[in-house]
Order: C-alpha cells, then structure tokens, then sequence
C-alpha cells in the first residue's frame, strides 16, 4: 500500500495575525512556522496503517526552501520519503495540479490531506487532486480504516455522520478522531535527517485566484457586565437590547 | 451567461443556509444583470422546489434520477457542472455546508473556474471580480479575486441576510447523463441526531468548557441549548477528554461558526478558541474568572460560577416563553 501525504507549513496556532505592505502580505515577522495540525493527524493515521511493512508513507508539499524544517518534522513523525515541490503555493488550483501530477507518475493507492490548513482554509486541494485524477475525493473524515484495496471512512455531514466504503486509489481530508497527534520520539529525528527529500521543479499550470489584500475583524466594543446574582438581567438584555432570540 | 445556485436539499427539505445562498446568488444575478438559475437534485416536492422563486431563482432544474437519491461526491459535481455548462453559467454558487465543501474544488476544476471557499460578502462593484472570505481560521478576512472566466462562490452559513423577493420558480426536470464511474464509493450507514440543531449552520450556540468539571454536568447546558434551540458546541479539551464528541468542538482546530449569539460557559479564551468564533454576532462569556480572556471579545459577560448562573439563566428564559 502507498500512501501520500499532502503537507503544508502554516503559522502555529498562538500566531497574532497581522499584514504588512498596506495590507497586503501577513507578516511572518517573528512567526514560527508549523506542519498543518490536520496534515499532522492525516500522517499520524499514514503511519498507523504503513506500520510493519504493510505499507509506505510518503509526504509531498508544494512550496520554497523555507518549509523543508516543517517537511523534515514529517519524515520525524515517521514518513519514508518526501517530496517538495519547488514553488510559491499560488491557489490551491496550483498546488492540487502540482500534487496530482506527482501521483499521475507514482500510483498511490490512498493520498491523504488535512481538512483544511488553518492559514487559508479552502479545503479544497483534496477535493481538486480527486478531479484532476478522476478518482472519488471525501471531504472531511473522522475515521478512516483499510481492508485490502478499499476503505471504510466515516464522513462529517451536518447534525451526524455518513459511513462509506471506497476502493483504491481515492484522496480523503482527514480530522480529528482519524488518529491521536504523535510525538517525534528521539529515533525518529535523528533517522529523518537521512531520509530522502527530493526537490522537484514545478509544471506550468494556470492560477485562477488571487489574495489581494487581508484585514482583521472589527474590534468589538467594551464588555457589557451583568451581576452574577442578577443573571435574568442577561436574558433580559439579549432579547430585548440584543434581540437575537 | 447565468448564476447557478445548487439549492442542498436535507431530507427533501431546504433550510434557511440555502436560502440565504439562494437570495446572495440572486444579487450576483442582478449584479451581472442576469437570471438565477437553481439546480436541486434528490428527492424534493415540486411545492418545495417552485418556493426557491421567493428568494429570486427564475427557473429550478429538478435532478430526480434513483442513482442520485443520496450524495454522490463525484456525481453530484459532475451533474452540477453539466448544468451549469448547458445554463450557459459561468458563475456556480454553493452553501460552504460539508456537502458544499467537497463540491466546490471538484467543479473548480471541471470549470477550470477560480473556487472562493468561505464567502462572507457580495462581489465588489467593479470590473475585477473580488470578494471577501475568512482566512486563518477566523482570526482574518482575506480579499481574493476570481481571475479566471467561470467562477465559484461557497457562502459561509450565516453571512448573508435572507431577501424575499416574491416570485415563483418554474421547475424543469433535467436529465443528466450520469457515468458510472463518478459511483465508486458506497453510503453504507447515514447517523443522524434528528433532535438537534445541527452546530455549523445555527443561529444560536451555547457552548462549554473545561470550567464545567465533567460530561455528568453537561445536562444543564443541553437544557439550557434545547430552551433556546440552540446548538451545543465546546472546547477542544473537553472533546479530547471524551466528555463531548469531537463533532462539537470548535475553534482553530475545530469547526468554525458565525452564529448571530454565542454563549462561552466556562471557556477561557485561548486564542486557538477564539480563531473559531470571533465572527459570532453577538458573544456572552460566563466565567468566574475576571481575567479570563474571553471577557476581551464579549459583547455581554457574568463574572460568576457556571454552576449558580446557568440554573438562573435557563430559569429566565423559560420565564420569558412563558411570557
Ligand atoms: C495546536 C493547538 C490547537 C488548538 N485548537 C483549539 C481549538 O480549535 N479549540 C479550542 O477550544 N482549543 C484549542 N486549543 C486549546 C487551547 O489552547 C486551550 O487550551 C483551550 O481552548 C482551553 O479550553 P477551556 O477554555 O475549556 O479550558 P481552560 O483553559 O482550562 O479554561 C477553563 C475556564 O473555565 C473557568 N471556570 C472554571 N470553573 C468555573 C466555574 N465553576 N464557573 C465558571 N467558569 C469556570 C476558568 O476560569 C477558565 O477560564 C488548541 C491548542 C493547540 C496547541
Ligand atoms: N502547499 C501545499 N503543499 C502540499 N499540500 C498542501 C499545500 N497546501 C495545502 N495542502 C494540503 O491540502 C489540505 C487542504 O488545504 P486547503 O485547501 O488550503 O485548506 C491541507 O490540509 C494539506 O494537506
């Protein structure tokens, strides 16, 4: 079984978000850069399910020389190899072409993404690699279990879940409850400074979306405070001040 | 040229996100000085159907073909961007709902059309086309322009008001061919939690944390949701714990909601927390901590014990049903 796990490096979590340039670029100044929390999970299950030669985990993200610390926490984790492409992650049209290509020449039996990553958040790129390869593509899985060449995942939907078996080769994006977030043990780091990392150089492919600018969401005002002995006083006022019920 | 709007039917029935997408699509349409078409497929009463006109479709497209009856992935997308290829469309409108999400990138491509995943306003006015949408998780909005012809928009639920415009909707059957390709995967088992109020499209959340001690003390918080009809939602630790499932966590790592109030019982704060839910409307914390960060971005707070105050609260609301 080989596996491909699409990875991207994303600001950690506790970032403060802010721009430069008038707005129009983040301001990575003092940022530490992570693996995609939901990349971590879908690599995490990668590993699992590869464990005892059943199968291999192969990691691949679309992006410059600086993501390769986040590439190399991958392959720590306990990916085999790993692939960059050597490009600016323009749109996810791009980055899905570039990562759909890849397996085009590598016959993955399962490629795996994040459901989303937490800078963008498109949760797009899974779905874009299955079209590009005409292969299903599932959106957001919470559970994901092999049984010779297909597999069993369990799908969000609104109010509940949805069961569903898939064939090989399929992309799924994965969250929460497909595995536990591992921990890099000392073996891990030190073989992933050997590993292969292959660099490859980028097709030519169209982008269709662009980021213009960002801004922030509008400060609110100071915090209405009610006496804790007086909590009818906030029911009070969220329906007749606030009138949302 | 047209705007397709694919109108998500749940159990045969549209909810208030769709027509939310319906009446946005509906000033796209007049926008570009043109006509809404909407494309429902599945099981859906023609009454049903023809009501989509109040919220500005001219024309539905009726998919009722048997292999369609439950959500295809694959095949959905396919019979969507048929449509909106015979519509002459060249603008595709979602609802950002689950299903949404694993369409929008699969017409993308089929379109080659650019995807604004998560749209939070109309296009700009002007000849690029620019809308806004969140981005890191709710801690930023992201201005993106649409470069290519075709284009698709998924709304984020709760962003754009309803507008009854007043019509009627005729109803067309369309005849997809469908490729037997497009139906590898096979729904085994659909599990559905009829009685509540699903937690990414509600209007009202009341959500809880660590503060609350243990899953034995959720009862007052359901109660106090079920009063309200609101959904249940909670911190990330809390679903680690196992005390609340992983389905109603919320956050960075979590699912994202811009309900019109928020209720943070017992949660305090941490920025990871607040990426999810900073585009409530209106967001009341309760906690016994003054300094809880949370306070920072409330509209209306208690500095109080959970254990004391929601027995009051949900005491006044049924005062105020009762009224
Ligand atoms: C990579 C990463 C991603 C993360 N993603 C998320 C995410 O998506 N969502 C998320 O929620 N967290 C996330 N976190 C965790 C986040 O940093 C916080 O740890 C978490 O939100 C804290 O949860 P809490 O507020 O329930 O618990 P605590 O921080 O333990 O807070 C409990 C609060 O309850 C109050 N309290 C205690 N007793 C009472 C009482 N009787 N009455 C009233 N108030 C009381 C306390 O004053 C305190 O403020 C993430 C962390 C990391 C590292
Ligand atoms: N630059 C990239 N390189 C490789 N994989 C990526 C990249 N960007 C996104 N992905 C994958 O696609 C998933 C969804 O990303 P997005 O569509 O941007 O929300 C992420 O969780 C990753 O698994």
């Amino acid at each position: 079984m080989k596996i491909l796990v699409c990875i991207s490096n994303v600001p950690d979590t506790t970032t403060k978000i802010t721009f430069t340039d008038n707005n129009t670029q983040f301001n990575t100044a003092g940022v530490q850069f992570i693996l995609n929390p939901y990349d971590e999970i879908a690599l995490a299950r990668a590993v699992e399910l590869a464990e005892g030669g059943k199968g291999t985990v192969t990691v691949i993200n679309v992006g410059e020389v600086n993501t390769e610390p986040t590439i190399r926490k991958a392959l720590a984790i306990g990916a085999d190899d790993a692939v960059r492409i050597n490009a600016k992650p323009h749109d996810a049209y791009f980055v899905a072409y570039q990562i759909a290509e890849y397996a085009k020449a590598n016959a993955f039996d399962l490629i795996l993404t994040g459901r989303e990553s937490i800078d963008y958040n498109g949760a797009k790129v899974a779905g874009m690699i299955g079209e590009f390869l005409d292969i299903p593509s599932v959106s957001i899985i919470k559970k994901l279990d092999i049984d010779g060449t297909s597999a069993t995942v369990e799908r969000e939907i609104e109010g509940g879940k949805e069961v569903i078996t898939i064939p090989f080769p399929f992309v799924a994006g994965t969250a929460e409850g497909v595995a536990e977030w591992k921990i890099p043990n000392m073996r891990g780091i030190m073989s992933a400074r050997t590993k292969p990392l292959n660099v490859i150089e980028p097709k030519e492919i169209k982008t269709l979306s662009e980021i213009i600018s960002f801004e922030t969401p509008a400060p609110r005002g100071a915090v209405k405070l009610v006496p804790a002995d007086d909590a009818a006083k906030l029911i009070d006022l969220l329906h007749n001040e606030a009138r949302v019920f | 040229m047209s705007v397709l709007i694919y109108a998500e039917n749940a159990d045969g029935k549209f909810k208030k996100s769709i027509f939310e997408a319906v009446s946005y699509a509906k000033a796209i349409a007049d926008q570009n000085n043109t006509n809404l078409v909407a494309i429902s497929i599945g099981n859906v009463a023609a009454g049903e159907l023809a009501a989509l006109g109040k919220y500005g479709a001219a024309k539905v497209l009726n998919v009722s073909n048997d292999k369609l009856k439950s959500f295809i992935n694959q095949a959905y997308a396919s019979v969507i961007a048929e449509a909106a290829k015979k519509e002459g469309a060249n603008i595709v409108v979602l609802s950002n709902s689950f299903s949404g999400k694993g369409l929008a990138p699969r017409i993308g491509v089929k379109l080659e059309a650019g995807v604004a995943d998560g749209a939070v306003s109309l296009p700009e006015a002007g000849s690029a086309f620019k809308l806004k949408k969140t981005a890191f998780s709710g801690k930023a909005f992201a201005t993106v322009e649409l470069t290519s012809a075709n284009k698709v928009i998924s709304l984020t639920p709760n962003s754009y008001k309803v507008v009854e415009t007043g019509g009627t909707a005729t109803v067309e059957d369309f005849n997809s061919e469908v490729k037997e390709s497009d139906f590898k995967t096979i729904i085994k088992e659909i599990v559905k939690a009829t009685d509540k109020v699903s937690l990414p499209d509600a209007e009202l959340v009341v959500s809880a944390g660590r503060g609350l001690k243990g899953p034995e003390n959720w009862g007052m918080i359901e109660e106090l949701a079920n009063l309200l009809g609101a959904a249940t939602a909670c911190s990330k630790p809390v679903s680690d714990a196992g005390w609340r499932p992983h389905s109603e966590h919320v956050g960075q790592t979590g699912i994202a909601v811009s309900p019109n109030l928020y209720i943070a019982i017992g949660i305090s704060g941490a920025i990871q927390h607040l990426a999810g839910i900073s585009s409530s409307k209106v967001i009341v914390v309760i906690n016994k901590d003054p300094e809880a960060p949370f306070f920072k971005v409330a509209d209306y707070g208690i500095v109080g014990d959970a254990f004391e105050v929601v027995p009051k609260l949900i005491e006044a609301v049924k005062q105020l049903k009762a009224s």
